[in-house]
């Protein structure tokens, strides 16, 4: 996106917003709260649209549905461009004055006519067209995703899909109206502003800009690398060519959670020392040379996370952690010491407000105003500032904030990496459920009545296709290999279509099946396009 | 006087507020204390405790300070012997009915009011056993006053789940799912939000109940943390409380932007994983 | 339509098929596999067909299955626990089996069925072995005991149907809203126009619609439903809102015991409420009209269903009537056995398809009413007026009654009297009078409750109180629904004290603590008290109820719940009188 990467608008924005467009994100489980923010908008009378493969929890609060093939959202969001701009509905003012690109964008999606998209899509032009209308006639609009989106191989192709609509219509940079991805754990977007990218330093500021790395190198005495780093995907690849030997893995299960998991399991297991700090004897952390057991970060440790509205909160500890953990902050200091580097700031205050000597975004956020405000908005760059509610009003301003104008993206539609086939002709898609989460380590701990299996869903078509029914165990299978799952038929569920979560590691091995493909740009694995085939269980399957 | 301001009188003290203020909250700019029970900030008024009512010059009945606007030239009464005989009536109708043992703040007005509910002989109260249906929270409709919250949050005002709802009518209201059919077994999610919003316990967690049960049920050991949830990036803020270094409730404030007050399963139950107390068991269930 | 979860319950062929063919234009609507068209506006707008449906289901098999409802509700898209909730609101429908498969017949057991033996007739259908439910005032009180019959496999029957009674009414003291019963045939628009019907909306037509509210306003006609407001007042705070939905509601809930005057108007006369009612639509600007019929009214609800469609057959009714001089719809929807929601707030509830639980006023239904539109709810009787008042002007409908009660009054009279029946009469008349011409002497009379449940005894000494509104306050009792039950010095008063309190008890709807709680703690005291009357302790403990379900009940049915029971103690039908 243009800018630093965090949700354009607040919570709040789209309670108060017109349209609501939700593309890929089943908010309604993966973000429950955030949810609520979006039915009260829809209370208020918001109209809201949902760009999904599935009929989702989420997509059932909406005026309309589309269903969209798995993989086809980049076609999808450039016949929405196309029609808003055949249609004279586009913002021509704020798009002369606030971006660039516009006419070969114009050109570019010419050819993505409503036809063309209807039949990449699935979906019939007409809806296409009404998304486009009601979209762009909207007062205001926000577009809302998650991992729908980010999840393939093109993730960010994806995004700045999206990012054109609203530089098309002008749905940014106002009060409701923006483009907003939901972070799916709690921290990611701490972890990305605290710097825990490979090309970044904290506050977004860029490894391979000399006078921010300076900043850094002084306050540590050391010398930084100016090469920006690899991304876990990146580090398996160099695993794999045995470029990277050594790994230290704090608060993540690639064992379990990682696409094309066996692969991962072989790389992990291959080398030469893992350390791996971790609240949980995981999977990983089995495996690992030195594990180094750390208290939990949001009951045990002091701290800030920042939420998908960049606002900035404190953690506290509430409880005193088990004997022998120790909180991350202190095995770091500690290693720092070790390795002597100096670490003059040993509290989470402390470091907090070495962080804040550094990064302009989160100048103004002390503990005491952090406390004071329930949490502030990055940016927030001094203590004055009420923090930032919705980003990018500078596109709006008369000299653009003395910015450069936001450019237009050219995408094209790919499809995902692994076509259907007559021996995979099956879309396999994962998502979550309400009462688990990831890979299940945290959320199996506790009794949820509503704990549901990990089926696979699919239609009643394909079920009678199949001859398959309700409950029935099947052998499912991938380029990459087989597992035995539950069948559940699923009324809503489109024919072609299967689906599951990914919280069971245990009972399914799930992520043998899913492609390893992963964006170039992001790293993230295309968790949500695999090809496979179902079959009923032989008697050899089932002895 | 513009359109959006109004001007009254409250015990004879003047005072402006913007159109639309509640009388309760222009009492309590104040500093008048109206007591309430089915009122709460994150809530749409139900109106229908009436434990609020005031009095309104020029009124026939008494007002709910709660839900009805301020008008402009009205003039409030809050401390007049009529308003007490009502309140003391609601409260000790209440108390006739209801086990009230768990709700502080009531027994504190039953007391300041004067209310009797040994007036009553052998009055009908509602079935006093527990419902247990599962391993997170307990529901003992005998402390329920019926002040509609739990269904409010469990409708449009949070959680759009509609798994409870008033069921019969009169004195045989009572909150239900369809048939009475057990929870995990309705449209419930677990999300907790009833129990947020309860202000009798009726709603309470297991843990709670639990401890209650052994007797080892001690407020005045635990403290309340607050922190942020640790599973999706919504960032909803918990409030821990802890007994003996043991999470034993968790709600939210009702006044953060975030949440309003209310959560989901993950954050409201999702946190038992930390409750061994020296080991942390590996993935396996 | 929200992620709702329903049940596994199924619904047999026969409701579903009930439930497919009412709901024609469902909340979610499947374009295509891959388009689907919901959203929780669509929910909003079918959820009015709730109560229809389970109408439907309960009549089909005399009890709503969880299949059946799970099916509705799902078609609907209303949250199962919320269809649970409304379903068990009313007293008609059944959420259990019942046992056997005979019909259920409801027998009226309050105060003036109870006078014309209820109780042994009662008995009598449970020797034939017959399934038999004590039901409140069934609007039949002219000719009690009455009876009201819920088949299963097909709609309900109230026995008047079924008997081949001349309607009791009476109009010798006043005749003009009585004008037409029994000169008109209620099943025929024809003879209802050769009778004078629908000149009146042709006048109003030509007068214009600031005329016809000034007519209205100047006549001083008060509502007719109990709280005397005046129907101008309201008109014109209707008229005045401009936006394109509002309503005009026709408030025949009638539940009032002793009362059934709307039921007779329906009956003999339904032409007139729909002319009415549309004269009302025309000069405020509403293009649609909702009767709400209570449900025990079914031969009623029937010649209404059939006056509707000749009024639309007519072009009377319907989109640019009368050659596009008007457009006006008029929809009928059937209650359930639940007297609250006469309550007009609580009436929209329960058209919404919601609980019929009453609404807090302020907003008042003129700004917020029927799906939060702007509505004008008037009772039958009101609305009868209005034809009188646009036919025969100011002057001439001012010619009878008193100055503040102008006009005249349709008057329900029952109990110990010689002629039970409707008795119409200039406002003013005094009480006496009113019994005299029911053939009822004086003498006879311990008490009369005036104003039905809601109401209050008078005595003997109090039989000369002119029968207007400013005459029964000064008396410290309301004509209400123009309900007059008298009883002899032969009457179980505690008995009938008590009943009513039972009334109030099973009726209150159960939202607020003083009339949830206070009308059962009132009925337990009363229960209490024996024969000797009630001691020191009993009659605070009602003062104290009375003051508290008055003061602090949401809706008039707190406010008056303790009404009956309070003067029946002043006027010592309960033992020594007191104050
Ligand atoms: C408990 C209760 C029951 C009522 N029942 C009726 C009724 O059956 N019919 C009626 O017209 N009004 C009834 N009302 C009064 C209505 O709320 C409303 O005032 C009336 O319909 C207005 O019409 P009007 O102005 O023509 O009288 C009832 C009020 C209460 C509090
Ligand atoms: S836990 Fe949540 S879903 Fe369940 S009844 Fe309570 S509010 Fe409703
Ligand atoms: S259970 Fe609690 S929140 Fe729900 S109505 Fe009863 S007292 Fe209120
Ligand atoms: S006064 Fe009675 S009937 Fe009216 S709202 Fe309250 S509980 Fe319901
Ligand atoms: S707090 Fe006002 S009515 Fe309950
Ligand atoms: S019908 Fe029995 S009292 Fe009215």
């Amino acid at each position: 996106m243009f800018g630093a990467g965090g949700g354009t608008s607040s919570y709040q924005e789209v309670e108060e917003t017109d349209f609501v467009l939700l593309w890929g994100s089943n908010a309604r489980t993966a973000h429950p709260i955030y949810f609520h923010h979006v039915l009260k908008g829809i209370r208020n009378g918001a109209a809201m649209y949902a760009v999904d493969p599935r009929l989702t929890d989420s997509a059932k609060f909406a005026d309309a549905w589309l269903g969209i093939d798995v993989g086809t959202d980049i076609a999808l969001a450039n016949a929405l461009a196309r029609e808003i701009i055949a249609s004279d509905l586009h913002a021509p003012e704020f798009i002369q004055h606030a971006t660039t690109g516009f006419e070969q964008f114009a050109e570019h999606v010419d050819s993505y006519t409503l036809d063309f998209a209807a039949e990449i899509t699935g979906v019939e032009a007409g809806s296409i067209k009404d998304l486009a209308h009601r979209y762009a006639t909207a007062e205001s609009a926000q577009i809302l995703w998650t991992l729908g989106i980010t999840e393939h191989h093109n993730g960010v192709e994806n995004v700045l899909s999206l990012c054109n609509l609203a530089l098309l219509t002008g749905h940014v940079g106002r009060w409701g109206s923006g483009l907003v991805p939901l972070r799916g754990q709690n921290n990611v977007q701490g972890g990305g502003d605290m710097g825990a990218l490979p090309n970044k330093l904290p506050g977004f500021q860029d490894v391979n800009d000399p006078i921010a790395r300076k900043k850094f190198e002084e306050l540590y005495g050391v010398a930084l690398n100016p090469r920006p780093g690899l991304h876990l995907t990146l580090m398996f690849e160099a695993m794999s060519k045995g470029e990277l030997s050594g790994l230290y893995i704090i608060g993540e299960n690639p064992a379990e959670s990682e696409a094309d998991v066996q692969r991962a399991r072989t790389l992990l297991e291959g080398l030469d020392f893992l350390v791996v700090q971790d609240i949980f004897m995981t999977r990983t952390a089995e495996m690992a040379d030195v594990v180094l057991p750390a208290s939990v970060g949001w009951a045990e440790s002091e701290g800030t996370v920042t939420s998908s509205e960049r606002r900035v909160q404190r953690v506290r500890a509430a409880l005193t952690p088990p004997e022998g953990a120790r909180h991350d902050h202190d095995i770091i200091g500690d290693l720092a010491e070790c390795m002597n580097v100096p670490w003059p700031a040993r509290s989470p205050e402390e470091l907090w407000d070495e962080l804040r000597t550094l990064s302009s975004m989160h100048r103004g956020m002390s503990y005491a105003r952090l406390e004071e405000h329930q949490g502030l908005q990055w940016p927030c760059p001094d203590n004055d500032h009420p923090g930032t509610t919705y980003l990018h009003s500078w596109l709006w301003e008369e000299d653009l904030g003395g910015r450069e104008p936001a450019p237009f993206s050219l995408t094209e539609h790919s499809g995902p990496k692994e076509a259907l086939s007559s021996e995979f002709p099956i879309r396999l898609t994962t998502g979550r459920v309400l009462d688990s989460f990831n890979t299940g380590v945290q959320s199996r701990g506790y009794r949820s009545p509503i704990r549901s299996g990990s089926d696979l869903e699919i239609s009643p078509m394909d079920a009678e296709h199949l001859g398959l029914s309700n409950g029935e165990e099947v052998v499912v299978s991938s380029p990459r290999g087989s597992v035995k799952m539950t069948i559940t038929i699923e009324r809503d569920q489109p024919r072609g279509l299967a689906f599951t979560t990914f919280h069971f590691p245990e009972l399914v091995d799930l992520n043998v099946l899913t492609n390893d493909q992963w964006d170039p740009l992001s790293g993230t694995a295309e968790f949500k396009a695999a090809a496979i085939r179902i079959d009923k269980l032989t008697g050899h399957d089932r002895a | 006087m513009s359109n959006d301001h109004v001007s009254l009188v409250i015990n004879e003290q003047p005072v402006t507020v913007g159109a639309g203020t509640t009388i309760l909250e222009a009492a309590q700019s104040l500093g008048i204390a109206i007591p309430t029970l089915c009122w709460a900030e994150n809530l749409t008024p139900a109106n229908v405790c009436r434990l609020c009512v005031v009095e309104a010059e020029g009124a026939r009945t008494l007002v709910p300070a709660c839900s009805r606007a301020c008008e402009d030239g009205a003039e409030i009464r809050t401390d007049t012997n009529r308003v007490a005989q009502s309140r003391r009536m609601v409260l000790e109708l209440l108390d006739s009915t209801n086990d009230l043992s768990q709700s502080p703040e009531l027994q504190t007005l039953i007391d300041e009011y004067g209310a009797d509910s040994s007036r009553y002989t052998d009055p009908a109260t509602p079935e006093p056993s527990p419902k247990i249906e599962d391993d997170l929270f307990i529901r003992a409709y005998d402390r329920c006053v019926l002040c509609y919250k739990c269904v409010e949050a469990c409708g449009e005002d949070a959680q759009f789940s509609f798994a409870i709802s008033i069921a019969d009518r009169g004195f045989d209201a009572r909150v239900s799912t369809e048939y009475d059919v057990p929870l995990p077994e309705s449209a419930c999610v677990y999300c907790g939000n009833c129990i947020g919003v309860c202000p009798t316990n009726a709603l309470q967690f297991k843990t709670e109940f639990d401890l209650r049960e052994a007797s080892d049920w001690r407020p005045e050991d635990q403290e309340v943390t607050e922190t942020i949830c640790s599973y999706c990036g919504v960032g909803c803020t918990l409030e821990l409380h802890t007994q003996d270094n043991q999470i034993v409730k968790v709600t939210s404030p009702a006044d953060h932007s975030v949440t309003s007050g209310h959560l989901c399963v993950k954050g409201r139950f999702g946190w038992e994983y930390l409750q061994a107390p020296v080991y942390r068991p590996p993935s396996d269930p | 339509m929200p992620d709702l979860k329903f049940s596994n319950a199924e619904p047999d062929e026969s409701e579903r098929l009930l439930i497919d063919a009412l709901v024609d234009n469902p909340p979610i609507i499947r374009h295509s596999e891959r388009v689907v068209h919901g959203g929780v506006r669509r929910a909003k707008d079918v959820r009015h067909l709730l109560l229809p449906g389970l109408h439907l289901l309960n009549n089909s098999k005399g009890w709503i299955s969880p299949g059946g409802l799970n099916y509705l509700a799902e078609s609907l898209r209303v949250p199962p626990a919320e269809a649970f909730g409304v379903a068990s609101f009313y007293d008609l429908f059944e959420l259990e089996e019942p046992e056997g498969d005979g019909p259920r017949h409801h027998v009226c057991v309050d105060p003036s069925c109870a006078i014309a033996g209820a109780s042994s007739y009662a008995e009598h259908l449970r020797s034939q072995g017959h399934s038999v439910h004590e039901s409140p005032c069934l609007g039949q009180c002219e000719r009690g005991p009455a009876l009201f019959v819920q088949a299963r496999g097909s709609a309900p029957i109230d026995m008047s149907s079924g008997a081949n009674e001349e309607p009791q009414f009476d109009t010798t003291l006043s005749n003009k809203l009585l004008q037409r019963f029994g000169n008109v045939d209620p099943t025929s628009l024809e003879s209802y126009r050769e009778s004078g019907g629908y000149q009146a909306l042709d006048r109003a037509l030509s007068l214009g619609s600031d005329e016809v509210l000034k007519l209205v306003t100047d006549a001083g006609l008060t509502g007719r439903g109990g709280a005397a407001f005046p129907t101008g007042i309201k008109w014109r705070a209707v008229a005045e809102h401009h936006g394109p939905q509002k309503y005009v509601v026709a408030n025949a809930d009638e539940s009032e015991p002793g009362t059934f005057k709307d039921r007779m108007i329906l009956e003999n006369d339904p032409f007139a409420l729909i002319e009415a009612m549309t004269i009302a639509g025309v000069s405020t600007g509403c293009f649609k009209g909702w009767i709400y019929v209570r449900g025990e009214y079914t031969t009623a609800a029937e010649l209404l269903t059939s006056a509707i469609e000749q009024a639309y057959d007519a072009g009377l009714l319907g989109e640019h009537a009368q050659n596009d001089s008007y457009s006006f719809d008029i929809e009928l929807r059937q209650g359930a056995g639940a007297y609250i929601c006469g309550e007009e707030t609580a009436l929209f509830n329960s058209i919404e398809g919601f609980r019929g639980e009453p609404r807090s006023k302020p907003p008042f239904p003129t700004d917020s009413g029927l799906f939060g539109c702007p509505t004008i709810v008037n009772n039958p009787e009101t609305l009868l007026n209005v034809l009188e008042i646009v036919l025969h002007g100011v002057e001439g409908f001012r010619a009878a009654g008193t100055r503040e009660s102008p006009g005249t009054k349709l008057f329900c009279v029952s109990g110990d009297v010689g002629r039970p029946g409707l008795y119409e009469a200039e406002f003013g008349v005094p009480l006496r009078v009113l019994l005299a011409a029911a053939d009822t002497p004086s003498s006879e009379i311990r008490a009369v409750l005036l104003g039905g449940a809601a109401g209050s005894f008078l005595g003997p000494d109090q039989l000369d109180v002119p029968l207007s509104f400013e005459g029964a306050a000064a008396s410290d009792a309301t004509l209400g629904s123009g309900a007059v039950m008298a009883f002899s010095k032969d009457a179980d008063f505690l008995g009938i004290v008590s009943q009513l309190a039972k009334f109030f008890r099973d009726e209150s709807c159960g939202q607020c603590v003083p009339c949830r709680i206070g009308t059962t703690r009132q009925h337990e005291v009363l229960l209490q008290i024996d024969s000797t009357g009630p001691n020191s302790k009993q009659r605070n403990l009602l003062a104290d109820l009375s003051l508290v379900m008055g003061d602090a009940s949401i809706c008039g049915l707190g406010h008056t719940a303790a009404s009956a029971v309070q003067s029946a103690l002043r006027e010592g039908l309960l033992g020594e009188p007191y104050e």
